[in-house]
């Protein structure tokens, strides 16, 4: 029963951050329906963890949580991949800012 | 080939700077651009005392980066022929005469330094060796570009290379890149045996050893993924 509790806590905690943040007007909503309903998965899932058996099955992977696993490790290393591209952006836009204003106090 | 410029890359150098500056002038060489990168020491104050102009990066922004910077800078001023040095005193700035020489006859539009040409008389530690004798070897790979030593910060170039060249990294994968360029910008390139001067200073403060040569790799490797 721990699982479940732990679950929908965490699912709730999730979500009333989302919500905050929609309500900043940081996420768009089409981004807080998505975070929403991967929680509502988690809840699902922890209430009936036989249905991932369903989707292992499907892929030829002998237990449901296992599919759980490889698909969070595979999108995680994809969201890093992002927040990797996206750093390195900022990174080149505030050294474009810093020398631009380098260049300039040169020019006074 | 008259209006030479030099640019020189410094972050929290204070002590060095000062005598850097002093060995250019002495040499001969007016036009000394001196890029901050965002130094918490004396960097800058030291250099405008000696009479240089000082470009001021108000946050800490890398080497590269700097060294941009301080190309811009004087490719906007009219200079004929670029130098970069490094701030720690490491180079020797007598090389700089015939790096100058070989871009102002024509023989290339980019001169770079080695440490590991025959005539270079560079006391290069034997770690330092290792790390860059791997280095010019990814280089080679990499770019297809076979050089003696492939991150030697002392080099010059032509105006018009100074203004193809594109390169994007802000940190010490800017050597590497500029090989890059050199490749694709379809520059032709020599390279010229110089002295760096390995002394207690510099190896303490120099980010050339096996770990951040490794990170040096890992820019390299994610540039070619990503770009």
């Amino acid at each position: 029963m721990a699982i479940q509790v732990f679950a929908i806590a965490m699912a709730l905690f999730a979500i009333s951050r989302a919500y905050l943040r929609l309500r900043e007007k940081k996420l768009k909503p089409f981004e807080f329906i998505f975070w929403t309903l991967l929680w509502l998965v988690v809840v699902f899932i922890a209430f009936a963890p036989d249905v991932t058996f369903f989707f292992s099955k499907l892929v030829g992977i002998e237990r449901g949580i296992d599919i759980i696993i490889y698909t969070s490790i595979i999108a995680l290393f994809y969201l890093m991949f992002r927040l990797y591209v996206k750093l390195e952006t900022v990174e080149q836009n505030l050294t474009k800012i810093v020398r631009e204003l380098a260049l300039r106090e040169k020019k006074r | 080939m008259n209006k030479l410029m030099i640019v020189v890359p410094a972050y929290n150098e204070a002590v060095k700077i000062g005598a850097v500056i002093e060995s250019l002038k002495k040499e001969g060489f007016q036009n000394i651009i001196v890029v901050d990168d965002g130094s918490t020491d004396k960097t800058a104050e030291t250099a405008r005392s000696k009479g240089v102009v000082v470009l001021s990066h108000f946050v800490n922004c890398g080497y590269g980066a700097a060294i941009t910077t301080g190309i811009k800078h004087a490719v906007v001023q009219g200079a004929d022929a670029i130098a970069t040095f490094d701030a720690d005193g490491q180079h020797v700035s007598s090389d700089l005469h015939k790096l100058f020489e070989i871009v102002a006859k024509g023989e290339a539009d980019i001169a770079l330094g080695s440490r590991f040409l025959k005539q270079s008389k560079s006391n290069v530690p034997l770690l330092r060796k290792m790390a860059l004798k791997a280095g010019r070897m990814i280089v080679w790979a990499f770019y297809g570009v076979k050089l003696s030593d492939a991150h030697s910060g002392l080099r010059a170039m032509s105006r018009e290379a100074a203004e193809k060249i594109d390169v994007k990294s802000a940190h010490m994968d800017f050597s590497s890149e500029i090989v890059d360029q050199i490749k694709k910008q379809k520059l032709r390139w020599k390279e010229l045996p110089v002295t760096v001067r390995y002394t207690q200073y510099s190896i303490k403060n120099s980010k050339q050893g096996p770990l951040p040569a490794l990170k040096i790799f890992s820019q390299m490797i994610w540039r070619k993924l990503v770009r």
